[in-house]
Parts: structure tokens; sequence; C-alpha cells
């Protein structure tokens, strides 16, 4: 499964000659926007790349066209209140994004969801996972320009999707999490459907593995490109499925699960050791399937008894300083909350995935030719909001 | 024809010539994108592709047709106004010269060329000329990097083409392109006769390489890097709006199915089908038909691949032209020609 | 999670290990400490959460020593606090809140600082990890209000540049050795530091908070028999 060292040696070296000879005929080189509206870039980023025929001396990228500023809104909105906003941080998980903010409150108030609670977060947590995470499988092959794998996976996400709207309302802005608990309990019926909807995806994930992941060209498109070695991604901040497929075994879910039940099943956490494109592809693709394999066996067990803890009906968070992170579906997601004991946050600190996740792109991009620059944003797998927030 | 046709002046020779190559370009053109880009694909993709204009949606494409005659023909501040304007028309012409050696039965042909392959291959380039103007009179980097990347691409590939051909020009001992139905119609395998002797039974090997070349020259994914939606925008259509890309758009599957054709004279019989007589005039009214089917058969191989595979990178697209395709198909030439001396 | 008598999913991460844990954090500021001297001012742990305070010319410093010699690998994030209570009062917040508790006095007078203490308005936050073993630790240092500048972390962990250049637009804070403090979000020509506490939001100035529309009248808060209302008012 391993890039050979050969493989890799020879596309440096092919990076090498090609910049010695742009050098040698002294060719001029060209400034080229990418973004903020290109179909690459998933929303409104912007990498201003210089180039030097097709290959990129130095790539910058450029944001902001989204920031909504949620930091300083969230000063003057009431905890409940918050939740409405950083559902649109990653849109694509929105219930993920609540988790996290919903933990710390309930950490600083020091109250405990009740287990039935715990578990259904749980499943709805994975659930958006993985609804994130199959868009990228197809997306991905977009990218490297194999243009049917994306129907597919647009396909079998929304029966994902409806399942979760059937609980929450909501197919993309559940707004579903409560400080305490959950809004809601599950509706009749609703866990033989749940079973069915991953059976969907668990042969969506075959079938991306046959049309995508074993496909020659595929391979030849994403192995050995854009190479992270883990100590560069860690110290980028690099989180997820993306400092996974290099080789560091870290996973919240297993390390910290904070008050998500992540412990009471049975699972793994799937690391790949090249570090390449292809590996963070790989990476996810496991992560799906073990994501249905968690919701399944979730399903079996969730314990009885209230949804909802005792909590007061105005909210008023106790002072304090409470650091929550969890492993969301783009990587690992914290809210730094520090509270007065008021009706609302005095300070709330988002802690995204891909804002870190792509704050790699300079240093990752420098060298690579113009369609990698494609492949390897697509591998990182960033939102625009998780970016700008 | 001629023997019909000659009886006719001059201008009513050529307004009916006219006719039937806007005819042939048109309503294949029209007939791939409907059965291909429309529906074939649209069940690949689980979809059930245009169901509203026309039964089934097969008047889509005049839909479409009808959206881009109302659009606004925009041309960039910056751009080459005269290069810009006549590149789609340059593509487009170098689609409908391709036709012109193409028989469509023992005698219906335009001209009976003893060049005809010759001149195919020939007057096949010209779209890259159109396709470098498009990319450079845009005034667009994605332009510009589309056009360059098309035109190293075709030069690439024109080579393997050219050189497959080769094979079936040494096997059919003609570059006339109805000769070589004629041989097909009349050949034998190993002395039986049935079906005659279509080339892609002979030169298997040349037909793979054409069929591989020809993808790329059509630049069809995995090839499509001049136009690569998700790293150039559209590349050297990028800033077409209008009828100007309509005609990119017609010329993209009128290429496409001109070059199944001329695929389908050489390897698989054109025409001719067999357990007919190949003089019969019966083929005069059937062979365009049998051909579009033909065209429609092999198209689908096109386009099949083009949505099911991903995009090779540059430096890949031209390593696997000049060290794989283009060995192989000397390699091809030497052994259609050794056993061309041998029997 | 912490009220023990709800606890029953997490019966197995008992106190004991919330005890090794401030233990193990007690280690890391002991050997900091030794480290950094009398730069590192203070150290505490609240529900397994380590903080430490360093003085401002100690935080370039105590980057290196975390991540070579501590192992703190991964670079979590950096912002900054401003710890000055909104002087618009409660003006920007909405009727229920306005109801509830009158309007404070503005002016940084009163500023409250949280963990591990604080004295001057802004304060500098940063979180790194240790993947290998889990453990984390947030650094805080102090600005004083005439000096905002403190030493940059790039050289240290790379992923700090564009969390400096976010802090640098929003708060006003200079890095000092940052390879190119550039605005981030905001465009290049925006005035001001929007997370600044005396910034003030013009959305709210300018236009009544649109929940003020709907609100309704809320029970009182100890209510006995409406446990499940937790999303009051959203």
């Amino acid at each position: 499964m391993t890039v050979t060292e050969r493989q890799q040696l020879s596309y440096i070296a092919a990076q090498a000659a090609d910049a010695r000879v742009n050098l040698e005929i002294e060719t001029e080189g060209m400034t080229l926007n990418i973004g903020p509206q290109h179909p690459a870039t998933h929303g409104t980023l912007r990498i201003v790349a210089k180039l030097d025929g097709e290959q990129v001396v130095s790539a910058e990228p450029v944001m902001g066209y989204m920031h909504r500023g949620y930091e300083k809104l969230a000063e003057v909105r009431t905890y409940p209140q918050v939740t409405t906003l950083i559902n649109r941080i990653d849109w694509l998980g929105s219930f993920a994004n609540e988790v996290p903010f919903i933990l710390a409150a309930e950490q600083l108030m020091e109250v405990e969801a009740p287990p039935r609670a715990q578990w259904i977060r749980t499943i709805l947590f994975e659930l958006s996972r993985i609804a994130n995470i199959t868009l990228f499988l197809g997306d991905m092959a977009v990218q490297v320009g194999a243009i049917t794998p994306v129907f597919f996976a647009f396909r079998d996400r929304e029966h994902v999707l409806n399942q979760i709207e059937a609980v929450t309302g909501g197919r993309f802005h559940p707004n579903f999490d409560r400080i305490g608990g959950l809004k809601d309990d599950l509706p009749a019926g609703w866990i033989d459907e749940t079973r069915q909807a991953l059976r969907k995806i668990r042969s969506f994930c075959d079938q991306i593995e046959e049309l995508v992941e074993g496909n020659e060209i595929f391979q030849a498109r994403t192995r050995g490109i854009g190479v992270i070695p883990a100590e560069v991604g860690l110290s980028y901040g690099l989180t997820g499925a993306n400092i996974r497929a290099s080789g560091v075994d870290w996973d919240l879910r297993r390390d910290n699960p904070c008050g998500l039940v992540y412990d009471q099943v049975d699972w793994k956490v799937w690391t790949h050791p090249d570090g390449d494109s292809f590996a963070r592809f790989w990476v996810r693709l496991q992560e799906t399937r073990e994501a249905t394999k968690i919701v399944d066996q979730l399903l079996d067990g969730i314990p009885a008894g209230p949804i909802m803890a005792k909590v007061p009906v105005i909210i008023k968070v106790p002072p304090g300083e409470a650091c929550v992170e969890t492993e969301n579906p783009l990587g690992m997601m914290g809210y730094y909350v520090v509270s007065k004991g008021d009706l609302f946050p005095f300070r709330v600190k988002i802690r995204s995935a891909s804002f870190s996740n792509v704050s790699i792109t300079p240093w990752l991009l420098k060298g690579v030719y113009v369609p990698d620059i494609i492949t390897i944003l697509g591998s990182l797998y960033f939102i625009l909001g998780d970016i700008d927030r | 024809m001629i023997g019909v046709l000659s009886e006719l002046s001059y201008w009513q020779v050529t307004s009916i010539r006219v006719a039937a190559g806007l005819g042939a370009v048109l309503l294949v053109a029209g007939t791939l994108v409907y059965v291909h880009l429309f529906k074939m694909v649209s069940f690949m993709q689980s979809r059930l592709g245009p169901m509203e204009a026309g039964p089934y949606g097969s008047l889509q494409l005049m839909a479409e047709i009808g959206k881009f005659l109302q659009k606004e023909d925009i041309v960039p501040r910056r751009a080459d106004r005269f290069v810009f304007k006549a590149a789609p028309f340059v593509v487009l012409a170098s689609t409908f010269l391709l036709l012109v050696v193409l028989p469509g039965g023992p005698d219906a042909w335009f001209i009976s060329n003893d060049l005809g392959i010759y001149l195919a291959m020939a007057v096949g380039s010209i779209s890259v000329i159109g396709i470098l103007m498009a990319g450079w009179g845009s005034a667009s980097k994605y332009s510009l990097l589309g056009g360059l990347r098309a035109t190293g691409q075709l030069i690439a590939y024109e080579l393997p083409l050219l050189l497959a051909v080769v094979g079936v020009v040494i096997q059919a001992q003609s570059m006339n392109l109805q000769e070589i139905v004629l041989v097909q119609a009349n050949g034998e395998i190993f002395g039986w006769g049935g079906v005659g002797n279509p080339f892609i039974v002979t030169q298997f090997v040349g037909f793979l390489i054409f069929m591989v070349a020809m993808q790329a020259e059509l630049t069809q994914t995995p090839f499509d890097m001049p136009v690569a939606e998700s790293e150039l925008v559209t590349g050297y259509m990028t800033e077409y709006s209008g009828l100007r890309f309509l005609l990119f758009f017609i010329g993209e599957f009128a290429t496409a199915g001109v070059f199944s054709a001329i695929a389908a004279v050489l390897f698989l019989g054109g025409w001719y089908v067999p357990g007919l007589d190949p003089t019969d005039n019966l083929f005069n009214v059937i062979g365009p038909l049998v051909l579009i089917g033909k065209v429609v058969l092999l198209s689908f191989l096109i386009f099949w691949i083009r949505f099911t595979f991903p995009r090779f990178r540059e430096d890949q697209l031209q390593r696997l032209a000049w060290k794989f395709l283009v060995p192989l198909a000397l390699g091809n030439i030497v052994v259609t020609a050794v056993f061309k001396v041998a029997f | 999670m912490s009220s023990p008598d709800t606890d029953t999913l997490a019966a197995d991460a008992p106190a004991s290990d919330e005890a090794a844990a401030d233990e193990a954090a007690e280690a890391l500021a002991d050997r900091l400490r030794a480290a950094l001297g009398d730069a590192l001012v203070e150290s505490c742990t609240r529900r397994a959460t380590h903080w430490i305070r360093v003085r401002r010319d100690g935080w370039a410093d105590l980057a290196g020593r975390l991540r070579d010699d501590e192992g703190f690998k991964f670079f979590n994030f950096l912002s900054a606090i401003d710890w000055l209570p909104s002087p618009f009062g409660r003006e920007m917040d909405s009727a229920v809140d306005n109801a509830l508790s009158p309007p404070e006095p503005a002016g940084p007078a009163e500023i409250a600082t949280g963990a591990a203490g604080g004295d001057s308005r802004f304060q500098l936050l940063a979180r790194v990890n240790d993947p290998a073993t889990g453990r984390s630790v947030i650094a805080k240092t102090d600005l004083p209000d005439d000096d905002l500048s403190a030493a940059s972390w790039v050289p240290v962990y790379s992923g700090a540049d564009w969390h400096e250049r976010e802090a640098w637009e929003m708060f006003g804070i200079d890095f000092r050795g940052h390879p190119g403090l550039r605005h981030l979000y905001l465009p290049g020509e925006f005035e001001g530091h929007p997370l600044r506490k005396d910034y003030p939001l013009l959305a709210r100035r300018v236009k009544p908070w649109p929940g003020l529309v709907d609100v309704e009248v809320l029970p009182e808060p100890d209510e006995p028999d409406r446990p499940d209302q937790g999303g009051a008012s959203s």
C-alpha cells in the first residue's frame, strides 16, 4: 500500500529537473488567481499562485470572503442562541459543530446529559460525519477529473440526511443539541431505517473503493502528491484524517471522548504511513466505514431514560473557562468558552479544523504542478465556513 | 453517387453535398449528445437526465440551442477580437473537412481521394490551431494554460494516431478509405469470408492505440487537461459564451462522431454489413445508417470512458504517448509489415 | 464530566484519573518553573484542563520548551482575550437580558480575569497538545496596555502564522518576528480591531436585535415541573 521511496524520489527529481530547465531558459513567472470563484475551491477560497510554466513557485491562500465574525456575534447571544450560529461553521456536518460548544457549556455549568442523550448525541455526531465525508469521497474524484462518483455520493448521502432530518427536523442545520441533553427523542421506527441507510453507505464505500481508489489513474494522480511529514503536520496544527494519514495515531474520539460514548463501542482508528493525498483519501474511506460500524453498535444499546437533564429554563453559566475539543468530520474542533456568569459567553474562541488544515498550503504547494494544487486542496478537504468562521 | 450526380449541374451537386455534410455533422452530433451525454451518462450516474422537452427529453438539445442563441456573445475586453471570434469556426471547419473523405456507401461519398486517410489526418490537426487561437485570443490565463496544454497534447497524440493507421494502410494496400472498406468487405479470415475481414481482428493493437489516441485527440477524459473543469475552469473555452460556446460544444461531439466514423471505417468495415454484396445498390441507402450505428457504438466507448475515469496529469499524459503508445505503434507496424510480406 | 452523582457512563474515569492528571500537570509546571525561572507566574488545573501563565518575556522561550523538551508537538490554536467589560453595557444585548440585569457601568475599571489570573486587559492565549500522550496545556501571557506586543511563535510552531495574523487584526497585538503580519480575514483598508470589547457591533447599534420581536415572557427560573426547556428563546 505504500509509495516506494523510489517513486517519491523520482517525483521530486522530476520537479527539480523542471525547475532547472525553467531557470536555464529564463522563463517569466505568471501569477494565477485560483478563486475566489473557482470550481475546485468549494466556495470562496482564493489562492494566489505564482507559476513558472505549470509549476508553482509560491502559493498564498487569501480568505475572508466568507468571514462572518462568529466569535464577535457569539458575545451578544445567549448560550442556546449560539448553536444556531455555529451550525453554519462546517455546514456539511452541522450537528458535530454544536456538540463541543454544548459540552463546554455543560462543563462550566457542571451538568451532564443523561445517558440516553449522550448516546443519541454520539449517533448523530457520527451520522453527520458520514454525511460529511461521503461527499468528500465523491468530490475527491471530481477534483482529479472523474465526474460520476460524486453523483453516487449525493445519492447515498441523502439516506443519511433523511435520518438526520427525521430526528432533528433539519437536513443541514439541525440546531438540536441543548445544554443538558437534546431537544427531542428519536422518532418511532428510526433505528431500523438508520440501519438501512448505513447498509447503503457501506455499499457506497465498496463502490468508491472499486471505482476510485482502485483506479490506476487516480493512484497515479494522488500517490506521492502533497506528502506531509508527521512533524510538519503537527506543527501546523493539522488534525483529523489529514494527520492520521501521516501516521499519527491520534483520534480524540478514542483518546478523549469527553462526554460522548465512544468508549462503549468497539472500533478502530485508521492510520496510513504515507502522508500523501492518496493516504488522506484512504483514511477517510476507512473512517466512513468505521463510523457506520460505530453507529450500528450504538443503535443496539441506546439506554432508556430521559433525554434532558435538569437545567434551569434560563441558562446562566457560572464564571470560568472551559476548553472542549472533539474529533469532528474535518478534524479537531474546539471551543474555548469564557463565561462571566452571564446569559452570554464573554468570549468564544472557535478553533476550527479547516483553518489549521489549510494553513499548511503555502508550505505544501511549493513546487507542485497546477493539477496537483487541485488534488492537494481536495485531499486536505476543507469547508470554507470552517476556515472563515 | 457519381453515377447519379454526374447528370446534375455543379451547383446542384455542391448544394446536395453541403446539405449532406451539414446533416451528417449536425445529426450525428445531436444523436451523440442525446444518446450519450443526456441519457447514457445519466443512467450511469443514477439519474434520469432531461425528461421534459419532447418525449424522454429528446428535444432537449433544441432547447439548449435556443438557450445558447439567446445568450449574449461576450468578448473579453482585452481579447484579440478577431482571433477570439474566429477560433470556434476554425475548430468546426476541421470537423467538416474530416467528413469529406468518409464513404457512406459504394457510391455515396463526397470525394474519393487516393490519399483519403492521409488527408483526414492532416485536416484533423487544424483543430489544434483553432484551440490555440481560442486559448491565446481569450486573454485569460486559464484559457492560455488550456490552449497550451491542448497543443502539447494534440501534437503528442497525433503521432500514435497516425502510426496506428499505418498498419491498416499496409494491410489494405491503399490510403483510400473507400478501398479500405472494400478490402475489409471482400477479405477473408484464413480462407473464411463469412464476415469479410474487419481489421479490428488483425489490427487489434492498432485499434486500441487508435482509440486511446483518439480519446486524447478529442480531449475527453482521461485526457481532458485542456478543458479540466476542476482545474482550469474549462480551459480554452472559459471565456466563450452564447453562440460561440455552442459551436465549441457541437464541435466537440461532432468531432467525436467523425473520428468514430473514421475508426469504424478503418477497423469495423465502415458502411459494410456482412452477408450482403458490397456492390449492392442497397448500401447507398443503408450504408450511412450502418455507419452511424457503428459510430454510436464506438462513441459509446469514448463517453463511457470519459465519465468513468479520472484525468491524467500533463506529464503523465506525455509519458504515456511517447514512452508507451509510440513504441507500441511502431512495433505494430513492423509486425504487420512482416506478416504482409510473409503471407 | 464533573458531577459524580449523575455520572453513569463515565464511571470508569474515576477521580483518581483526574488526580493523576493534576499531578502530571503539577510536575510539568515544576519542570517549566525550573527552566523558565520566575517568568512562569502561575499554574492552575481545573476540570482536567491545565493553564499556565508566563510573563511576556518568557513567552517565546515557553514555546520552545513546550515543543522540544516537553513533547507538545501539536499546535492547537493561538488567540487573545480582551478582559475589558463591554463599555456598551447591555446595550448590545437583547431585551430579555436587559430586563433581568440592569446595564452595567462602562469603563475599564472592573477587569476580572479568568483561570490562572491575569493583570492586564489583553491576555494572549495558546493551546498545545501532545498527541502521543494526550496531554494538553493552555499558555497565557499578559500584555501591557501601552505595548501590545509579544514574541512570535512562528519560529517554533509554523502553524502559529495564521493564528497570529488573526490575533493581530482582531485585537491589534503585534508579534515580533512574525514573517508577515497582513490582514487575514478583513479587507486591507479596514480600521479598528473587531474583537476588542470596545469595538461596537455596528449591526446592533443601527438596528435593534430582531430577537426583540418575538420575545416570550419566560417563566421564573426555578419553576419545578419544566425541566426540559433548555433551549429557551432560541
